[in-house]
């Protein structure tokens, strides 16, 4: 019972961290029918950047704060001057994305090198928790509670606010939303960049235990490739449910059968497509 | 309206673009540029060049294969490194682990490539566009990652050496690296035969038919989900080849070939190139290799050029450079 109990809120981790990563790559597909390749680097440039910070300031905040932002520039830069140009065009776009990839993982090489490290633990947040027999880290909690917190806000602007009803009209039909006055270009800029902060911030939380390490791109894309496919492309909800059962799955195969861990988080996912090609949540 | 097949029939080869297929001007010089290198390259550069050489030629073979389904049947697979590297797998597994003969490792790699491609397409045949680019992502990820995990078959990360050499396991006189790249150019031309055979074929109008437009196709009564069927298991079976020969070229595989990055190389090299063109994806082929191969050896920073040459050329040409100029 303890060992299902420490190995759900481990899942429930993952999932944090897989939603942080998917829904920017998700809300991008739904505005753009992008399929972000460079999505993965993201995330990594988001810990390398809030590493160089907090090596400089000593604050974890400011380089959470500084990464979501470069990132987010970076983000708005490749979207606006080299995705746009190929609005109609999404393979283009994945080759774009892949180009970008490359350049991310080389870059990211020349400046911080190789090493891998981690991030240190914000003040308190480093010890764990007892109740009852399980035995919890703290910090894991408070990044299941901040992901929360931030499917929460991702729903309020979409469901409530003007510019979430913009964007859920771009989502649903891109030409008339572009014909009632909405401005599509921009929003996808403002999308793309957003999406690249939110996989940037999951880097900074993610940091303290995953780190940042050369290869850490790929490692993490295809597993955000999987919520978004699992949960539906361009759905909130989609990639909400998406990261709790990849997340899960990812756990408990890990523990259970290690030697076909892949295989236990990837076929779940062909099933879903097979059935469903749209994903659970996502509509064609 | 009594004879529907007729009137698609008459409209085949101007109607679909077929009189651009000759090439002239430039497209000309390359063909004949690139096909001297080929034939007569072998015998008069070093081997480490007969070897890049020989690594054009398998991955020609590979990239044409995707070209049926990427660019004539409109289908983008990112997982079709898969079958490329299972074929190769077999062949190891075949070899080193059951001591099996020459003529059933090539045949059972190829065979064993093509059912897989077979099983998967039954999965895969109803899925269109950025869909199916992501449902064969996922398919190559799960290959990936068997071939990475299942170490007790596959060696793991650390993959299967020890594959024996064409000559010795064949007992053919095919020792040393310029008879090998004259089997493997044997293959190429081989395959390359027959797959522009395909294309041209009824059934490879029918493939583009679908890819321009599905609807119509299937109004007019072609069962699309068996062309696009077909499309996928024919390139599974091609890769499947290629797959084989890489296994005897470099006598050792690793999940690297299943992997995302491989199969996107793949991807660039047919896109780059030009899709829906079979010449395309091999310039695509030729010149992927070289830029990997030349820039390794003069910049530890080749990774970040190779991006940057992507970004540019498909700036420059988005429609591949063997269609530079066209439409």
């Amino acid at each position: 019972m303890t060992y299902l109990i420490t190995q759900t809120l481990n899942g429930l981790f993952s999932a944090a961290l897989l939603f942080l990563i998917a829904s920017g790559l998700t809300l991008a597909f739904g505005v753009m029918r992008i399929v972000n390749i460079a999505h993965g680097s993201f995330y990594m440039l988001g810990v390398y950047v809030a590493y160089s910070v907090i090596l400089r300031t000593g604050s974890l905040l400011l380089g959470a704060l500084v990464a979501i932002v470069v990132v987010g520039s970076v983000g708005f830069v490749m979207q606006r001057f080299f995705l746009r140009r190929f609005g109609s065009d999404p393979l283009a776009q994945m080759m774009m994305t892949m180009g970008f990839a490359l350049v991310f993982r080389d870059a990211a090489l020349m400046i911080w090198g190789g090493d891998p490290f981690t991030l240190q633990y914000p003040p308190g947040l480093s010890g764990s928790m007892e109740i009852g027999e399980v035995v919890f880290p703290v910090y894991r909690l408070f990044v299941i509670f901040v992901a929360g917190l931030v499917g929460v806000a991702l729903w309020m602007v979409n469901e409530k606010t003007l510019v979430g009803a913009r964007l859920r009209a771009t989502v649903d039909d891109p030409e008339m939303a572009s014909a009632t006055g909405i401005n599509v270009a921009l929003l996808s800029g403002l999308v793309f960049a957003a999406g690249a902060g939110l996989a940037a911030f999951g880097g900074v939380m993610g940091g303290p235990i995953l780190g940042g390490y050369a290869g850490l791109d790929f490692d993490l894309l295809p597993l955000a490739f999987v919520v978004v496919i699992v949960g539906g492309m361009g759905s909130l909800k989609g990639a909400v449910v998406g990261a709790i059962v990849v997340g899960m799955i990812d756990n408990f195969g890990k523990a259970l059968v290690p030697e076909l861990s892949y295989f236990t988080l990837f076929a779940p996912m062909v099933l879903v497509l097979a059935i469903r090609p749209t994903g659970l949540y996502g509509r064609a | 309206m009594a004879e529907p097949d007729a009137g698609h029939r008459s409209r085949t080869p101007s109607a679909l673009g077929l009189e651009s297929m000759a090439p002239h001007g430039w497209r000309l010089a390359v063909v004949i540029v690139l096909g001297l290198v080929f034939a007569a390259g072998p015998l008069l550069l070093s081997a480490y060049w007969v070897g890049l050489l020989t690594q054009m030629v398998i991955l020609a073979i590979l990239a044409m294969s995707l070209d049926i389904l990427l660019g004539y049947t409109g289908l983008p697979s990112l997982g079709h490194a898969a079958f490329f590297g299972v074929a190769a797998y077999a062949v190891a597994v075949l070899a080193t682990a059951y001591g099996a003969g020459f003529w059933v490792c090539v045949v059972g790699g190829i065979l064993i490539g093509t059912l897989l491609s077979a099983a998967l397409g039954l999965i895969v045949s109803h899925v269109r566009d950025v869909y199916f680019l992501m449902i064969t992502l996922a398919l190559g990820m799960v290959l990936w990652g068997l071939g990475y995990r299942w170490i007790p078959v596959t060696g793991g990360d650390n993959g299967i050496s020890g594959i024996p050499s064409l000559a010795a396991h064949s007992g053919l006189p095919f020792a040393g690296p310029v008879a090998f790249y004259y089997v493997t150019l044997l293959v190429f031309v081989a395959c390359a035969g027959l797959m522009a055979l395909i294309v041209r074929s009824p059934f490879g109008l029918t493939l583009r038919g679908i890819r321009e437009n599905e609807g119509r196709m299937k109004s007019l009564g072609f069962n699309t989900w068996l062309h696009c069927y077909l499309s996928y298991v024919i390139a599974g079976a091609f890769a499947s080849v290629s797959g084989v020969v890489w296994a005897y070229y470099n006598g050792f595989v690793s999940p690297t070939y299943l992997d995302l990055t491989a199969s996107s190389e793949l991807f660039l090299m047919v896109t780059l190139g030009g899709p829906a063109t079979l010449v395309g994806p091999v310039l695509g082929a030729a010149a992927i290799v070289l830029l990997k191969n030349v820039m390794s050896a003069y910049t530890a920073r080749w990774l970040l050029i190779l991006g940057i040459v992507y970004i540019v050329a498909i700036i420059a040409a988005p429609k591949g450079v063997w269609n530079l100029g066209r439409r």
